[in-house]
């Protein structure tokens, strides 16, 4: 979809300030996120990278006292010009968030088409195509083959936040946004979320959050560095974590603060 | 803490868990004779003619309250076709939309029609509907009635029920690019289905029992109302003409109408105590 | 016609569920797609409409009243509210007698069920062993729920009486020096009214009492735990001076319920309007005069004066309640909306 554009950028950020009425959360913030590789960001808590992440699908927006300035480009497409609706960039721009959150009341099945069937597509074949296809890339179909109609709250932890990477899948987004997607798992469905982390990237645009600085150092190319809404350093993955340029960043990844 | 300082205090302690007992038993007691007697009058007053037949006429032994009984149920039905969608709706905005002061407005509204005698939406619905005869006294302004009367109570239990939804699925559903509307209705409200309904069978509870804004709408009927522009019988309109009576035998058709009523209104009560538990299982 | 209107609801909202699936959105990425948006505005709309209904209801019920009363309120003006002759054959109407028999009987149901609830609330949240709470709550819940009109049966067949054979000759014979408590009683009364208003009003003003109770932080308690306190002392000490504006006003909110409370009380009082010392004589309330008399009426301005009757009700109902919401409020702080 994106092939013929140039091909390193998926995400174009340009001086992106995000405010909470008077609080800026972001402050001026300026870089590309490559396509087909994974991104991580990094920073201690409250430096802003949920705020910046939620705002590449401008799910801020969801605060009412949220402004931003600035630009952010998908793939040459300005996602906040006056004429594009933050439905059509989410579409988009899927997002995984901390906390596994499948639709209570829906079927594991339902859960994974449910993007889909709510924004008009009935035919039922598409509809079971692309529930085997968003299951096996999240690595969850051969567990749950068998009891697509089970309840998806039936499933456990690391399971059904798989699902819920799932559930983002099936609509086939461009880029994946994912809010410390792992914190709240036990450590083997930790490294299932990070095997299935690098084999997505193959297909899409990552962007982690992450307080985990192994897992940033472990599964991703590129990592940035937030620190009281500023973005510090930010480079490839090994660089930040071997030979940063900042002394703030050096002292953060190697646990001095944070 | 000497010794005897303490003695009176452990005294006063337990004193005070004596008489807070006392009250809360004395509180219970009301609750406990009015069963009893409803059972005891009631229950053998109760027989086939009181669900199959009409009211007989004045020193006639005998008779039933069948028109009274399916006029509680077709009222209600009207109730529920002017209050459910609205108040739902309006409970929906409270929740999902607006800014905090016009809520605080229109929470705080309801609040106070909740607070606003039934007699008050009788004389009202009277002046609105019956005066003018548009149609005058009928099923249709009782029906009206009961439904306004029913707006503010389930907008109040809707809004709560919906903010009890976690805000995990709403993000979840609009950052699956699901429009505003569409994660309201198929996500927020489906989650918080059970809720609803609940919060709306006890609005059905709350104005089944109501007599005093049915007087001067609904009127009371002593046979069948054939059209809904024609006055209807509901069960707390007959028990109350046969309360006041001085004739033994309507007077035991007012106790059986009365347990018939109670047994209605408290098995919506006690039935939503188990659609509740039922809820917040499935919530977790 | 709200009538007409919310028959067509389901209608309107089907119709917005059409229009949407129309749109296949997920076939094309172009970033300007006018999806949803339309449902969007007409949904937001269409609950905002509907919560608006609140305000059309307060106004409907404040216009109807208003009109109703116009002719009384012509022809009697302030001297309505102060003069105490209620005397429908004469056509001359006086609201006092109905406004006393309204307070009085209240404020006996206060007297009566004040101390009892909030005992009662403090037994729940404080006192009470844990496996007792929940069946004493559901019983209260179920007292609220008995409707009023069943109520008023059983005080007039079952409380009356037994008041008129027992409680009332030994209060007589004990209190009996006391104006209230002299003279005959033949049964209802406003005395009575009082009783089963009490017994009416105690479920709320316990449920909310003891909501107001479970809001008191734990903090509080555990302060004066560590100082060695008793339970009760606790309860004086750190809840209850706590809580003592949200408990009044959940006492409040109580006499908001009595006042306009009809059935029961119109089966009990006697329903003669007027003004007498002894609590043991008949008596009459704003609503319970309505009730009586509204379909009876005959001519005009008889309606008209019980239209102001229900105007007086209503006005001094709002008073109270918006006293007592005002005071539930600030004591719970303004209500947070969470995010979205």
């Amino acid at each position: 979809m994106a092939d013929n554009q140039n091909n390193s950028a998926a995400l174009t950020v340009k001086n992106l300030s995000v405010y909470f009425g008077k609080n800026e959360a972001v402050k001026n913030v300026s870089l590309d996120i490559a396509a087909r590789a994974v991104t991580a960001i990094i920073g201690p808590s409250g430096c802003g990278k949920s705020t910046f992440l939620r705002a590449i699908n401008r799910m801020h927006e969801l605060n009412p006292d949220a402004r931003m300035e600035g630009e952010i480009k998908l793939f040459g497409d300005d996602i906040y010009s006056k004429n594009v609706q933050p439905v059509v960039v989410r579409r988009r721009v899927g997002m995984v968030f901390q906390k596994s959150n499948p639709f209570p009341t829906m079927s594991i099945n339902e859960n994974v088409t449910v993007g889909l069937r709510l924004n008009g597509i009935r035919d039922k074949k598409i509809l079971s195509e692309r529930t085997e296809q968003s299951l096996r890339m999240a690595a969850l179909w051969d567990e749950v083959k068998d009891r697509l109609s089970a309840p998806a709250i039936s499933l456990s932890g690391g399971q059904q936040q798989r699902l819920c990477i799932a559930r983002a899948l099936a609509v086939q987004p461009e880029v994946l946004l994912m809010d410390e997607p792992a914190s709240a798992l036990d450590p083997l469905a930790t490294s299932k979320i990070e095997d299935l982390i690098l084999t997505l990237k193959k297909d899409y645009t990552i962007v982690i959050v992450t307080h985990n600085m192994q897992q940033a150092a472990r599964a991703s190319d590129f990592t940035a560095f937030f620190y009281m809404g500023e973005l510090v350093e930010f480079g490839p993955t090994t660089k930040i974590f071997t030979s940063p340029a900042n002394k703030r960043t050096e002292d953060y990844v190697t646990g001095r603060f944070g | 803490m000497t010794a005897p300082n303490h003695n009176w205090r452990q005294f006063k302690d337990v004193l005070m868990r004596v008489i807070t007992f006392a009250c809360a038993i004395l509180v219970v007691t009301p609750l406990v004779l009015v069963f009893y007697h409803l059972l005891k009058e009631g229950f053998t007053s109760i027989n086939w003619a009181f669900f199959t037949q009409l009211p007989k006429p004045v020193g006639e032994i005998g008779g039933g309250m069948a028109n009274a009984i399916a006029g509680t149920f077709i009222l209600l039905g009207e109730a529920a076709l002017i209050g459910v969608p609205i108040g739902v709706l309006g409970g929906v905005y409270l929740s999902e939309y607006g800014g905090s002061k016009l809520n605080w407005w229109i929470r705080f509204a309801a609040d106070i029609l909740n607070g606003v005698p039934s007699i008050t939406w009788g004389i009202v619905v009277y002046g609105l509907l019956v005066a003018p005869h548009l149609p005058g006294f009928s099923a249709l302004a009782g029906g009206v009635v009961l439904g306004l009367m029913m707006i503010p109570l389930v907008m109040r239990t809707t809004e709560e029920v919906l903010q009890l939804v976690p805000a995990g699925y709403r993000e979840a559903s609009l950052a699956l690019g699901i429009a505003k509307w569409r994660t309201i209705v198929q996500i927020v409200i489906r989650t918080a289905l059970k809720g609803i309904v609940t919060g709306v069978l006890l609005a059905l509870a709350r104005v089944a029992g109501e007599t005093a804004p049915l007087m001067f709408t609904a009127f009371g009927n002593l046979g069948w109302a054939r059209k809904l522009t024609e006055p209807i019988a509901a069960l707390p309109l007959q028990i109350f003409e046969y309360a006041k009576s001085p004739y033994d035998d309507w007077r035991r058709q007012a106790w059986a109408g009365a347990l018939v009523l109670l047994l209605l209104v408290l098995a919506i009560n006690i039935g939503v105590r188990f659609l509740t538990r039922d809820r917040f299982k499935a919530k977790i | 016609m709200s009538r007409t209107k919310s028959a067509f609801l389901p209608l309107f909202v089907l119709l917005i569920f059409r229009r949407e699936k129309k749109f296949d959105c997920m076939a094309t990425t172009k970033m300007t797609t006018a999806t949803g948006q339309f449902g969007d505005r007409a949904f937001k709309w269409l609950t905002l409409a509907m919560a608006f209904a609140v305000f059309v209801l307060i106004a409907l019920i404040g216009y109807e009243l208003a009109s109703g009363s116009h002719l009384a309120m012509q022809k009697f003006g302030w001297r309505f509210l102060i003069s105490s002759d209620w005397d429908p054959v004469n056509d001359i109407y006086g609201a006092l007698p109905v406004i006393f028999g309204t307070v009085v009987s209240s404020l006996i149901a206060l007297i009566i069920a004040v101390p009892i609830s909030v005992a009662t609330a403090v037994y729940l949240t404080e006192l009470a062993p844990l496996w007792l709470r929940q069946p004493l709550i559901m019983f209260i819940e179920l007292l609220a729920a008995i409707p009023s009109v069943i109520l008023g049966f059983w005080g007039l067949s079952v409380m009356v009486p037994w008041l008129h054979a027992h409680l009332f000759p030994a209060m007589r014979g004990t209190l009996g020096f006391l104006p209230l408590f002299k003279g005959p009683d033949y049964g209802p009364c406003i005395l009575a009214a009082g009783m089963i208003l009490a017994i009416m009003i105690v479920p709320i003003i316990t449920s909310v009492s003891r909501e107001i109770l479970r809001s008191v932080p734990g903090l509080q308690r555990e302060a004066a735990y560590a100082l060695g306190a008793t339970r009760w002392e606790v309860t004086r000490i750190a809840v209850l001076s706590y809580a003592k504006k949200g408990i009044f006003g959940a006492v409040i909110l109580g006499l908001g319920r009595a006042l306009g409370e009809t059935m029961a009380v119109t089966l009990v009082i006697g329903n003669i309007a007027q003004i007498v010392p002894s609590l043991f004589s008949p008596g009459a309330t704003l609503a319970s005069t309505i009730a009586n008399e509204f379909t009876e009426a005959t001519g005009d301005l008889y309606y008209s004066a019980l239209f102001e009757l229900g105007l007086v009700l209503l006005g001094v109902t709002l008073v109270v309640n918006i006293f007592a919401q005002l005071l539930l409020k600030t004591f719970a702080g303004p209500s947070v909306k969470p995010q979205n």
